[in-house]
């Protein structure tokens, strides 16, 4: 007997090394071939606070979190008392033989006995995967892999610490029903949205990155830092948020694509940046990784609740565009893609993302990079050596995108001014000229707008229900859709990856149509659905929405549903 | 060879007699003596009187931020090694709106000349006090007087060892065409302070005021001796020394990165095999 799919809880104090044991199972998980989908839950300590790290594998495709739990793996006595209630039928429960598990089937492991107390985490990791039916061998060699370079010494107490759980596993055989085999050993990576955002934009040829930490924003930053030799990339902590985006405005105008990654605070300090490429016309993307608001908020939970002040923050008007990635996939080729719509339109892109999706491990399959190319600043006119003294950084076009000269790189003097200005940049107070440079950047809009990336669909085309989301949600939404139409009911997802500019005619007409339209959104007001109204007309008026720090997921969807 | 005439004449906006005239007057000099031609130099600027510089001569220009300035020229510098970067601006512009960019830059030694245009008040916006104003100063903006320390940008700036300190003054363009030809030489970042009499928004610190007040540093004074810079950067009152305060040896800030060693970011490319490997490690 064996299961398909298993939900994995590992629960513990802050500092009691829970992210070893749960990132160490999901490296073995992934390199025996499962399908996962990890959510982190952190208190904003570095030490005590309670900490989850979830995982839900799969031999089949998944794409979201699931509520349950099949197998408890408990550091501590609290996470016992927490989660012994979301504890599914046929669960197990691994912990220290000290600990106390009420009436839960409790596989209690002498930690001590097996190991030293550095160990403790590399037993509980051999406990489980034993009771989930994984290879030993495989352990040992996701988790050789896992731990990276040590000492040989630290390695092989490691690799002790391992057979010694195994062994006791063997020895006091549970009740557990173990995971089937997963179907083939495919070639995927392991890696979490932030990682794949920093991917992408690399691919897409990024330069410069200036950030100043915010959770849970940071890892865009230190993946590119981590690999910023290799890449040519120069990164740099800026004194604040204010200093990280006019940094990335100066080196775009000078012809070095540029990220920032940030929360809603960072954010907020960006605004008037974000105004300047507006008025400068210069090139940047904007990483925006949700987290509750106001202010401080929840620092390590989610939300999406930043929809609205993405799209308006900055003063005046401008064009831009807003991408929300709903995978770890769509991180990659979204970061990759808003890098290239930046530089392509000369305006601000921002990149909504949010905690859980910046945090979640998934195994996806390895990017294809063929066919890829990086940006290239100022597009064919880069350098502008032929311009000469008469080039005009801000001449009129039909399109309202000029020609973009690098300064430095030819003999164009590039005049670039957050005054308002005439065609070759400088500062004017003309009003005939003032109103020809507003509508020529904002025929910009125009452009971007051919561009938009369509709304994904699911689910028939004619749908008595249509569940909508946008960015991290898309697995929720997509499995609860999945959910409804096994109990035999008409449900299709519409996901929104593109919460800006929006196309009505890639929508509006299957949304009127549907018997039900259902917003789902990780906020409190039902953003995009007021987005969606003011754009269309079309009121949404069912809406599910979660603003308690959690992540959406389809148990969450059904319920919110009635079904 | 650039020629003055190579940098343009252009109308301004600054009232007459405002020292902003031989500022821009002494900067045209010291490109032209530097055989820089404007495609080679970048004047980056914030908002204020000061910071409308770089509309006045040709060159490149980026012309952002009130207080921005900096920032700016820090990610044009990490983007372009090859710029000349000039940060023009006022000292409400450097110091109070950008002072935390101004330690920062203090702190990085960014590879930028900073002019600081100090006319101690606030020009465009008619005469708040600023942060160099003096203790006392009556503003509309402040009816009791100044009541905070004057900001000590020299002091800062020999703190932290950046590469070049010194102060001009607009009533003599040639002395400072010859330190912002310095400067435009310095690996590192070089700091000029250059006071700047506003003849509209500031009836105290006059161009008679700083002229009655003004010395130049003595030839003997060792540029490399931090104590001796140190003790002259406190100086300014009833005497304001002119000239070289500090000669650092700090490293320049963007010679952290080599890739810079490559040239502009602009002209390198995107290594898809190293891209590849790297996306390897994620499992
Ligand atoms: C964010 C922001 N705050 C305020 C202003 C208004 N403002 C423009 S210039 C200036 C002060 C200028 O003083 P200074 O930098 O000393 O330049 P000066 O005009 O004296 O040359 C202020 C407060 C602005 N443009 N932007
Ligand atoms: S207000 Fe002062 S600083 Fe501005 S132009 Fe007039 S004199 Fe010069
Ligand atoms: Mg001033």
């Amino acid at each position: 007997m064996s299961r398909d799919e298993i939900n994995i809880l590992i629960g513990g104090e802050a500092g009691q090394g829970l992210a070893t044991v749960g990132q160490g199972l999901a490296t073995v998980l992934v390199r025996t071939g499962y399908h996962l989908v990890v959510t982190q839950d952190y208190q904003s300590r570095i030490r005590g606070g309670h900490n989850t790290f979830a995982l839900r594998a799969s031999v089949k495709p998944i794409q979201a979190p699931r509520e349950g739990v099949d197998l408890l793996v408990a550091l501590n006595q609290e996470t016992l008392t927490l989660h012994e209630k979301e504890l599914n039928p046929g669960a197990g429960v691994v912990a220290d033989a000290g600990l106390t598990c009420g009436l839960a089937p409790c596989y209690n492991v002498p930690y001590a006995q097996l190991s030293g107390p550095r160990y403790l985490n590399t037993v509980a990791l051999g406990v489980s995967s034993s009771l989930l039916g994984l290879d030993r061998e495989a352990v040992a060699d996701g988790l050789a892999k896992f731990l990276g370079k040590l000492s040989p010494e630290m390695a092989a107490k490691n690799q002790e610490a391992l057979a010694a759980a195994y062994a006791h596993a063997a020895a006091n055989p549970a009740p557990f029903t173990p995971l089937a085999p997963p179907a083939a050993a495919a070639d995927r990576l392991l890696m979490t949205g932030n990682e794949a955002i920093a991917l992408g934009a690399l691919a897409a040829g990024l330069k410069l990155l200036a950030f100043y930490p915010m959770t849970p924003a940071t890892s865009v930053a230190l993946t590119v830092i981590a690999h910023a030799r290799e890449m040519g990339v120069v990164t740099e902590q800026a004194e604040d948020e204010i200093s990280a985006i006019n940094m990335a405005l100066g080196a775009a105008y000078a012809g070095a694509p540029a990220l920032v990654p940030t929360s809603g605070g960072g954010f907020a300090l960006m605004v008037e940046g974000i105004s300047l490429a507006g008025m400068t016309e210069t090139p940047v993307v904007i990483v925006l990784a949700q987290r509750p608001g106001p202010a401080t908020g929840l620092p390590t939970r989610t939300e999406q609740g930043d929809l609205e002040f993405a799209l308006h923050a900055g003063h005046g008007e401008f064009p831009r565009a807003l991408l929300a990635p709903g995978s770890v996939e769509d991180c990659f080729h979204l970061a990759y893609h808003a890098m290239h719509l930046a530089e392509k339109h000369q305006s601000p892109v921002i990149l909504l993302t949010d905690q859980f999706l910046a945090d979640s491990y998934r195994a996806v399959a390895p990017f294809d990079l063929s066919g890829l190319a990086p940006v290239k600043a100022g597009g064919a006119e880069a350098g502008g050596a032929e311009a000469g003294g008469d080039y005009e950084r801000y001449a009129i076009t039909s399109k309202g995108i000029s020609p973009r000269a690098l300064p430095g790189l030819g003999r164009a003097l590039v005049v670039s001014d957050s005054d308002e200005h005439t065609a070759d940049g400088h500062i004017t107070e003309d009003l005939s000229a003032r109103a020809a440079m507003v509508d020529k950047r904002l025929r910009k809009l125009a452009g971007l707008t051919a561009e938009v990336l369509a709304p994904i669909w699911e689910g028939p085309e004619e749908a008595g229900t249509i569940l909508v989301g946008w960015g991290s949600t898309r697995g929720a939404v997509s499995e609860a859709a999945g959910a409804l139409r096994a109990q035999g009911r008409s449900v299709a997802a519409c996901h929104f990856r593109q919460p800006w500019p929006l196309r009505p005619d890639q929508f509006l007409s299957r949304l009127a149509r549907a018997g039900q339209v259902v917003m789902v959104e990780g906020n409190a007001t039902g953003q995009m659905a007021r987005l969606i109204r003011s754009e269309t007309g079309l009121h949404i008026s069912r809406q599910v929405l979660r603003y308690d720090g959690l992540p959406i997921t389809p148990e969450f969807i059904l319920r919110a549903l009635g079904a | 060879m650039a020629s003055l005439e190579d940098y343009g004449e252009f109308e301004t906006a600054w009232c007459p007699g405002c020292g902003n005239f031989s500022i821009i007057k002494a900067l045209k000099q010291a490109l032209v003596k530097s055989g820089l031609a404007p495609h080679q130099v970048l004047l980056v600027s914030g908002i204020g009187q000061a910071a409308k510089m770089p509309h006045y001569l040709r060159c490149n220009c980026f012309n952002g931020l009130h207080g921005r300035a900096l920032p700016a020229a820090t990610g044009a510098r990490l983007a372009n090694p090859e710029l000349k970067i000039i940060v023009e601006s006022g000292d409400g512009c450097s110091y109070g709106e950008g002072g935390n960019h101004f330690l920062a830059g203090l702190r990085r030694n960014i590879d930028v000349t900073m002019l600081v245009h100090d006319n101690q008040v606030y020009g465009l916006t008619k005469g708040q006090a600023s942060p160099t104003s003096g203790e006392g100063f009556v503003t509309k903006a402040q009816p009791q007087g100044a009541y905070s320390k004057p900001f000590n940008p020299l002091a800062a700036a020999v703190g932290q060892r950046i590469s070049f300190v010194a102060r001009g003054f607009a009533a003599e363009a040639d002395h400072l065409a010859g330190l912002i030809a310095e400067a435009l030489t310095v690996r590192g970042l070089a700091l000029i302070d250059i006071l700047q009499p506003c003849v509209s928004f500031n009836k105290v610190n006059t161009f008679a005021w700083y002229k009655e007040r003004v010395y130049h540093i003595d030839p003997a004074h060792d540029a490399s001796d931090w104590q001796a810079a140190m003790k002259l950067a406190q100086e300014f009152g009833e005497r304001i020394p002119l000239g070289v305060f500090w000669r650092g040896g700090r490293m320049a800030f963007s010679d952290h990165f080599p890739v810079l060693q490559a040239g502009p970011l602009a002209r390198q490319g995107t290594d898809y095999a190293a891209l590849n490997e790297i996306m390897r490690k994620f499992v």
